[in-house]
């Protein structure tokens, strides 16, 4: 504050100084002896009450400008403070007769070294445990050797990439190149547990004279999958009345007749009931109008998706229940919209995963009977054979995306030493089973806009 | 959401209901890649709360801020994927029937 005064009252001073040059009839005497207390009497008005607003505006802009710099300032920062350090070395260079250790030719300046960009982006898997596991994400990790560890945005755009390698109804499998472990790991949770999908809830049982008790009934249809796309239902809350919009009915009635063998029953015996419950649901007042245990407004079928397009089990086959001579089921069932951490039945996937994309490098040259015997050492086949001429030969790795990681190719100790197993950190090979409601390219998507928007709601939240 | 910082506003915890892992911890990578942050982590006090505490602090920038950054950078990442996702998918669609009238000439 004080160095900002005496600026200002300094700069007053050459300002009247040129103002007299300017207007040499002025008395100089009267204005340089009056100039110091007018100058002075100024800057205070200046400092008081402009000069803090200003301050903080610029003050302002100027972190803003650092923010977006950040990252880049503080690698040049670090090289340059790692600079200056060189350099007070290399005074004393002649005399210990070794300069920096940062002037030494195999030192690559802002960027890792090999061996660190070896451990930051792979998983060595050996013999007794894998190392190098965990994932070097503070972005000033390697600040002292000058490399920013920072993910921008714009490079992330630039080295992402998606590549299909198989897409089917029910399968899909992608790998996914550039992005943590940590986002890959979120997709994965929320396709498993948070994309929603319709499933039986609850079932109304009229009639089980079954084997299968009704618990385990309910439980058993319940799994079923049900194609129907749940984005056009809304979740049915507590409070809420089951309606068209939040329930899909179904009803099963199957019976086996006496002196017929017996028979199973499948879930392409459940019938879906556009119209809502047929149960009349039973009221203390007797006098009471009739209502059934849902109401729908307008039936389900009169929706364009489900009309030529009618809701039942993405699989006609599932067994439910075996019924012998004489018995009957007659039964309601509701699906309502859910998640999968509420329950698995809601999970809209088989199963989904990734694995990362194995890596065998041979770290040096193995021929001959070596070569043969690794061939033989791999199950999946990883290695081949190559022919060097003149009856040599020499192992090659020729599908490592197939290695299973069973470790055998690096057993004993000299082939330990000859074999690298190694993971790409950053590739991820994903795939997703679906369950038959949505398609699994779409249970994607869908699951990388659920953690979009769970970022919104927290932007929201914070805002 | 809560928000727990006492007077110096460049550390803070922020407390989440409903959310777990899948949003903590890309919170953390998104925070960790920001150069303000000098520390941030997450922890999951009880199992059975749906609940989880982020914890921030930052090298003198509203801690409110900077996760807020995070978010949009992690969002920023989703929208990337998504359309590079969905770009490849229709290129593997464009190339299947190629593909299939291939092998089945060769056939
Ligand atoms: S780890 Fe197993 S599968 Fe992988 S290359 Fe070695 S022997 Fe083959």
């Amino acid at each position: 504050m004080v160095h900002t005064g005496f600026n200002i009252i300094i700069k007053a001073l050459f300002l009247f100084r040129a103002f007299a040059r300017q207007n040499p009839d002025l008395n100089p005497s009267s204005v340089v002896g009056f100039s110091p207390f007018l100058g002075a009497l100024l800057a205070t008005i200046h400092y008081c009450l402009v000069a803090p607003k200003f301050r903080r505006e610029s003050n302002d802009s100027i972190d803003q400008i650092q923010e977006a710099t950040m990252s880049e300032e503080e690698s040049s920062s670090n090289s340059g403070s790692d600079e200056s350090m060189s350099e007070d070395e290399r005074r004393e260079a002649p005399k210990n007769d070794f300069s920096s250790i940062w002037d030494l030719p195999d030192v690559p300046k802002g960027q890792l070294p090999p061996h660190l960009t070896r451990q930051k982006t792979r998983v060595f898997c050996k013999a007794d445990a894998p190392t190098h596991t965990d994932n070097v994400q503070y972005s000033g990790a390697y600040a002292s050797i000058g490399v920013d560890n920072s993910l921008q945005i714009d490079f992330f755009r630039k080295n992402f990439r998606v590549e299909v390698i198989k897409l089917d109804k029910d399968v899909m499998e992608f790998d996914m190149i550039g992005i943590d472990a940590a986002i890959a790991n979120a997709f994965r949770r929320i396709l498993i547990s948070e994309v929603p999908t319709m499933a039986i809830e609850k079932v109304l049982i009229a009639n089980n004279t079954s084997l299968v008790q009704d618990e385990v009934l309910a439980h058993r249809l319940g799994l079923i999958p049900i194609s129907a796309d749940p984005r056009l239902f809304e979740y049915l809350s507590a409070n809420d009345t089951p309606n068209e919009k939040n329930t899909i009915v179904f009803k099963l009635h199957v019976h086996c007749k006496r002196g017929e063998p017996r028979r199973s029953v499948y879930s392409e015996e459940l019938q879906w009931l556009p119209n809502g419950s047929g149960f009349a649901k039973e009221s203390e007042r007797s006098d009471a109008k009739s209502s059934t245990y849902t109401s729908f407004n307008c039936s389900q079928d009169s929706v364009p998706e489900f009309s030529n397009n009618p809701i039942r089990p993405t699989d006609d086959k599932i067994i439910l229940a075996k019924l012998g001579p004489g018995q009957e089921i007659e039964l309601e069932a509701h699906a309502v919209k859910g998640m999968g951490k509420a329950h698995a039945k809601w999970s809209p996937v088989g199963t989904a995963w990734y694995r990362m994309l194995p890596e065998v490098v041979l770290e040096e040259n193995v021929v001959g009977e070596d070569a043969e015997e690794l061939k033989r050492k791999c199950p999946v086949n990883v290695f081949d054979i190559e022919d060097m001429g003149n009856g040599k030969k020499r192992a090659t790795v020729a599908r490592p995306r197939a290695c299973t990681l069973c470790r055998e190719c690096i057993r004993g100790e000299k082939w330990e030493k000859r074999v690298s197993l190694l993971r790409v950190k950053d590739h991820f090979i994903f795939t997703i089973e679906s369950t038959g409601q949505l398609p699994p390219e779409v249970l994607f998507t869908e699951a990388v806009k659920i953690l979009e928007d769970k970022c919104q709601r927290v932007i929201d939240e914070l805002s | 959401m809560e928000h727990g910082s006492i007077k110096d506003p460049s550390r803070a915890t922020f407390s989440f209901v409903d959310e777990d892992h899948t949003l903590a911890n890309s919170l953390r990578y998104s925070l960790n890649q920001d150069a303000r942050v000098s520390y941030c982590g997450y922890s999951i006090p009880h199992p059975s709360d749906a609940r989880v505490n982020i914890r921030v602090q930052t090298t003198g920038d509203p801690a409110r801020e900077v996760l807020k950054d995070a978010c949009q950078n992690l969002k920023l990442m989703c929208q990337h994927v998504r359309t590079s996702f969905d770009e490849s998918v229709a290129d593997f669609r464009n190339n299947e029937p190629s593909k299939m009238e291939t092998s089945d000439s060769e056939n």
